[in-house]
């Protein structure tokens, strides 16, 4: 059910203006890696070449590969709307669909699945909702309109509609930035679970959060404004938080910078 | 004119509902362009709060502010006065006429007020009214919104801005002008279409036709024409306030662009695409000289709707007031009040639809 993802050589364009430069990194399996860096270095561009979603946005483009499991989502004959079936995606803020109820949420991507047996969906939607350690606060009230859950439940219910689809990855930008401590946890917790199942990816400001969640770190910096943000290094998180083999990394994170 | 997108965009967003029209309703010239000027905002202004009492040192401002005060509150006291007088003018003289009426005013179907008895009912009108308007709506509501989605969501961006530009211009002109031009362009055009149609779908009764002219049908895609343009604008301007996020909620569980379309950009953009819908209704039902000009003015009840046959409330108006006597026009301004309460159900029960869904509308988010 998990994913390795191989990134070579990967440019991400805004029109004419280059986002990020070169990227290489493997993202292994049944792991949590973390993107740190200042803003507006690329983090969340990167990630979202990872799913195709950079496209969507006019005039945006990507040079490069991008390999899961040894199969290119750029390459030619792969749909972009498969690739986002395999692989999830939660934004920074909370987006759960304003018209739909929170059952409806959870099920919105099984629908474009062509899922539409009741059992089925009942028992996706509790899976789904208790993966997102969402169960028991909403169990009683499915048939409720998902906005008005509070931003940390809608945030654990966005997570719930990902899950739902039961992609091979999940991609996370910045899915805590805006939430308090407690709902923070809560989210980090949850990220410590689905690990058993998915290959996850998270963008983060938050180093502790960084250090707390993830298994490896890729921290992505830029020489200055208008610059494209390259990779700057990437290894196990325990080794990026302690004994970075880069000046510009132990900066960062020691707080130095930044 | 230029405003409105804009205006009922936002009433979309903020209540959700239809605020759509307000009725022409069809008085003495009965002139559609006219009639929505004059049920305007009425009684707010009088329901001012009195302003708190000025303290001592500032007396100057106290002062301009009861000033302020008593004017707003004599304009609107004036204004509300004007419309009671206007509504009781036209009820009395409606009663008046309805009085002397020799038939069922709701349920017969000629119209002879200028004779001794008076003879006339609206049954055949009010039908007539209700299939062009409808034959409207089926036809251009899934145009307009076919062609908002297009802009907003298919097109390549470099054409997008333009055709929008478009779309809000033409929705800008008259309608009155594209019910001409469907009338001396389109019309003459549409015998083929009819045949055609009374051909292959002659077993359904709506289309049979024993010979096809100047019919409901014609007069409905005339009317088509005419509000397509402002349905679309609004529709495009509602489509165009579905939040990115949504969308890309959407894509990134995998939607094509269509099924981004229905699970993200209907579903928030219904309220405000009924409200557009209303807006177009409301000309639908009030168009005057262009249905005048299409129906062959008989008051009959016919299901054959290809047919030439039949004539609505608005053009009856058009039609018959220059000839009318006093009675006569007693009569058509009682038609012009059936056509404003009709109006209002049509538009409480798009509130309705819109309300049974409130908490999921997607303004709370
Ligand atoms: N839609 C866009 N159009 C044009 N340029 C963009 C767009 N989105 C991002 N950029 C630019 O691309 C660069 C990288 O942006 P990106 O959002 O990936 O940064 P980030 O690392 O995620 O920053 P943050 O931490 O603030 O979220 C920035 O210079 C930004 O201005
Ligand atoms: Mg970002």
């Amino acid at each position: 059910m998990a994913t390795r993802i191989e990134v070579t050589g990967l440019t991400a364009y805004y029109g004419k203006f280059k986002a990020v430069s070169d990227v290489n990194l493997t993202i292994e399996p049944k792991n949590v890696t973390a993107f740190i860096g200042p803003s507006g270095c690329g983090k969340s561009t990167v990630l979202r070449t990872l799913n195709r979603m950079h496209e969507v946005l006019p005039g945006a483009r990507v040079e490069g590969r991008v390999l899961l499991d040894g199969e290119d989502l750029y390459g030619a004959g792969m749909d972009p709307v498969n690739v986002r079936r395999t692989v999830g995606m939660v934004f920074q803020r909370p987006n759960p669909f304003p018209t739909m109820s929170i059952y409806e949420n959870v099920i919105a991507g099984l629908k474009l699945n062509g899922i539409r047996k009741k059992a089925l969906l009942d028992e996706r939607v509790e899976e789904s909702l208790r993966g997102a350690n969402l169960w028991d606060e909403v169990k009683d009230r499915l048939n409720r309109p998902g906005a008005g859950l509070s931003g940390g439940q809608q945030q654990r219910l966005c997570i719930a509609r990902a899950i739902a689809v039961e992609p091979q990855v999940l991609l996370m930008d910045e899915p805590c930035s805006a939430l308090d401590p407690i709902s923070t946890l809560a989210i980090e917790d949850l990220i410590n679970k689905l690990k058993s199942s998915f290959t996850i990816v998270i963008v983060t400001h938050n180093m502790q959060q960084a250090s707390r969640v993830s298994d490896a770190t890729a921290f992505f910096s830029l020489e200055k404004t208008g610059d494209p943000g390259r990779l700057v290094e990437f290894d196990k998180t325990s080794k990026i938080f302690t004994n970075p083999s880069e000046k510009r990394t132990e900066d960062y994170v020691s707080g130095r910078f930044g | 004119m230029t405003t409105e997108p804009d205006s009922s965009a936002q009433s979309a967003e903020q209540r959700g509902a239809a605020s759509a029209t307000v009725p022409p309703t069809d008085g003495p010239d009965g002139d559609p362009t006219r009639g929505s000027t004059t049920g305007g905002p009425a009684p707010e202004p009088a329901a001012l709060a009195p302003p708190p009492a000025a303290p001592a040192g500032k007396a100057t401002i106290g002062k301009a502010d009861v000033a302020f005060k008593n004017l707003t509150r004599a304009a609107g006291l004036g204004l509300l006065a004007l419309i009671v007088a206007i509504a009781l003018f036209l009820v009395l003289r409606a009663t008046h006429a309805l009085g002397q009426n020799d038939g069922n005013f709701l349920t017969t179907q000629e119209w002879f007020p200028n004779q001794d008895p008076p003879k006339f009912g609206v049954a055949a009108l009010l039908f007539g009214t209700i299939v062009t308007a409808a034959i409207a709506m089926v036809i251009a509501v899934p145009v307009a919104v076919g062609i908002a989605l297009f802009i907003t969501v298919y097109a390549p961006r470099r054409l997008a801005s333009p055709l929008g530009y478009i779309v809000d211009l033409l929705a800008a002109v008259p309608s009155v002008v594209y019910g001409l031009w469907g009338l001396l362009v389109l019309a003459p055009h549409m015998k083929g279409i009819q045949l055609w149609l009374s051909d292959y779908f002659g077993w359904i009764p709506l289309f049979r036709a024993d010979s096809v002219g100047r019919s409901f049908f014609v007069a409905g895609v005339v009317l088509a024409i005419m509000i397509l343009p402002i349905v679309a604008a609004l529709s495009r301007e509602v489509f165009l306030q579905v939040p990115t996020a949504h969308r890309e909620a959407a894509l990134a569980l995998g939607a094509t662009r269509w099924e981004m379309i229905r699970t993200a950009v209907l579903p928030y953009g219904k309220p405000g695409v009924i409200s557009a819908s209303m807006l177009g209704l409301g000309r639908a039902m009030g168009e005057t000289i262009a249905v005048a000009l299409v129906l062959p003015a008989s008051f009959k009840i016919s299901w054959n709707w290809l047919e030439p046959a039949g004539n609505t409330i608005a053009a009856n108006v058009a039609n018959g007031w220059g000839e009318a006597n006093d009675i006569g026009r007693g009569a058509l301004i009682a038609s012009g009040l059936v056509l404003f309460i009709v109006t209002m159900i049509v538009n409480i029960i798009a509130r309705a639809i819109v309300a049974r869904r409130r908490d999921f509308s997607g303004s709370s988010a």
